[in-house]
């Protein structure tokens, strides 16, 4: 399986449903925080605020949307070369006592999104955190699921999937690629 | 990057993304927690040859943030002060298990001796060799300044900036770093100095030399002033002085009152630390809304931290 699996208008579409889903499974939208994870979380994030503002009047998306940078808190750094580190800006009010939503491209290992957990210990304490992911391709090695999926795409470990998203990468797109053959 | 020895031969790239690095640090030392477990299981040592409490706890504190341990290594009263080479005592540090080594070292090239000698396998990162360089203390001088004077600074440099760095450029590593590394981001450095107090050769340098501090508020757009500290053995007597008097060094080269305002008024007013209030600053220059002094003394730990991040963080390089 390659090639172009969501396409701009499926992206669209699995946004606003996650939007719905966020406001129902929370009955408002009332003391929801979006963190996007960088790179692609973040304009995620900032889309699933707007969508979540113009179903609900009362959401103030620029005083609840944000960003979180787990560079500092993974667990393979030392694999790897050197990260450079993204920018965390965290709302205003802060989120202590608030619901996070964590927002990111692909769900896979879990092994982001703990240190993402990790990091939001840090920044304060949330009455509960949620992971929206607008794709969860499976393969997981930690206890970690998502609350809010865009699409379940299953894969061989050998396939790669990328996200593009227009704020970053000029169009919308999830594709597909077997390793190797890009 | 894998050691940190010195501004010199620095590409513009690294600076950049240290400083970048940095002002993330910078973001984090805001937070409620402002440990961050990065460099868990990391062993920093601090080796200091040379009294420098300052430079010392900057680091400890950012090798601290970063959840590394810290040793810190004193000459008095070790192994050193009966008589131990510099080498036996990497090679001490090194089956000691050290990640880094921040050396301070009152010979100039003591960390690249160091860094390339292969009695250590982990980073170095130079503190202040002799008067050779201490690059923590040009990318912290250069952070704050980009900081202040640069709008949306991410990504950026200095360019067209103009620094003045004031004082006793002979003796002074932290000048040479901040030539480089200033140079390096594109800003342009004006060195003030009596004829004595400049180092031979300097007309090599890419500065502009002026003998008087009035000249230099005079003949340039000054953004940034560094005001040196004046090392008291240096000031008077015999034949060893380098200047007739600590008046007239004050008169001469002091900022005071009168020309802090002839600066513009966006101009920032920096001291590398410890002041000698009254002799290079006058009290009023120290304290003004132009000083940046205590966010240098801040941003330090920020850069340090920068710093560990980047020698340390990654995969060992083969």
């Amino acid at each position: 399986m390659s090639g172009t699996i969501m396409s701009a208008a499926d992206i669209h579409r699995a946004l606003t449903r996650i939007a719905h889903e966020v406001i129902e499974r929370n009955e408002g939208a009332d003391d929801i925080v979006l963190l996007g994870i960088p790179t692609r979380g973040e304009p995620l994030a900032t889309r699933l605020g707007e969508r979540i503002a113009s179903v609900e009047p009362g959401f103030d998306a620029a005083a609840s949307v944000g960003a979180i940078d787990i560079t500092m808190y993974r667990d393979d750094l030392h694999r790897q070369p050197t990260r450079p580190i993204g920018s965390t800006k965290v709302p205003d009010r802060g989120i202590d006592d608030r619901i996070v939503v964590l927002v990111d491209d692909v769900l896979h290992t879990g092994r982001t999104i703990r240190a993402a957990l990790d990091a939001i210990k840090d920044l304060g304490r949330p009455r509960a955190v949620q992971l929206a992911a607008l794709v969860d391709r499976g393969h997981r090695e930690l206890p970690i699921r998502a609350d809010f999926v865009g699409k379940n795409l299953p894969t061989s470990r050998r396939e790669r999937v990328d996200v593009h998203l227009s704020e970053i990468d000029g169009e919308d797109a999830v594709m597909v690629t077997e390793r190797g053959d890009k | 990057m894998k050691h940190l020895l010195g501004t010199d031969g620095m590409s513009r790239e690294d600076a950049v993304l240290l400083l970048d690095t940095a002002a993330q640090m910078a973001a984090t030392q805001e937070r409620e927690v402002r440990k961050l477990p990065t460099l868990r299981g990391k062993t920093v040592v601090n080796l200091f040859f040379e009294d420098s409490t300052r430079t010392r706890i900057s680091f400890e504190a950012a090798a601290k943030r970063l959840s590394a341990d810290v040793i810190n290594f004193s000459a008095k009263g070790s192994s050193v002060s009966k008589g131990e080479s510099l080498k036996d005592t990497a090679l001490t540090l090194q089956a000691m298990g050290a990640d880094a080594v921040v050396i301070r070292h009152s010979a100039s090239g003591a960390a690249y001796q160091l860094a390339h000698s292969g009695w250590l396998r982990g980073s170095v990162l130079n503190a202040g060799d002799g008067t050779h360089q201490h690059p923590t203390q040009a990318l912290l001088d250069a952070f704050t300044a980009r900081r202040r004077l640069v709008d949306d600074p991410e990504g950026k440099g200095l360019d067209g900036l103009t620094l003045a760095i004031v004082g006793d450029v002979l003796h002074s590593r932290v000048v040479r770093s901040n030539v480089s590394l200033w140079t390096t981001l594109g800003a342009k450095v004006v060195l003030v100095a009596p004829p004595t107090l400049l180092p031979v050769g300097v007309s090599t340098w890419p500065v502009e030399v002026v003998h008087r501090l009035d000249h230099a508020i005079d003949r340039f757009d000054l953004d940034a002033v560094m005001m040196l500290r004046v090392q008291r053995e240096r000031m008077t007597g015999g034949g060893d002085a380098f200047f007739p008097s600590p008046e007239e060094y004050t008169r001469l080269y002091g900022l005071d009152r009168s020309r802090m305002d002839r600066l513009p008024s966006h101009a920032i007013v920096m001291h590398p630390g410890p002041m000698n209030r009254g002799l290079e600053i006058a009290a009023e220059a120290a304290d003004s809304d132009r000083s940046v002094i205590v966010e240098q003394v801040a941003n330090g730990v920020a850069v340090r931290m920068a710093a560990l991040y980047l020698l340390l963080a990654g995969e060992e390089a083969a």
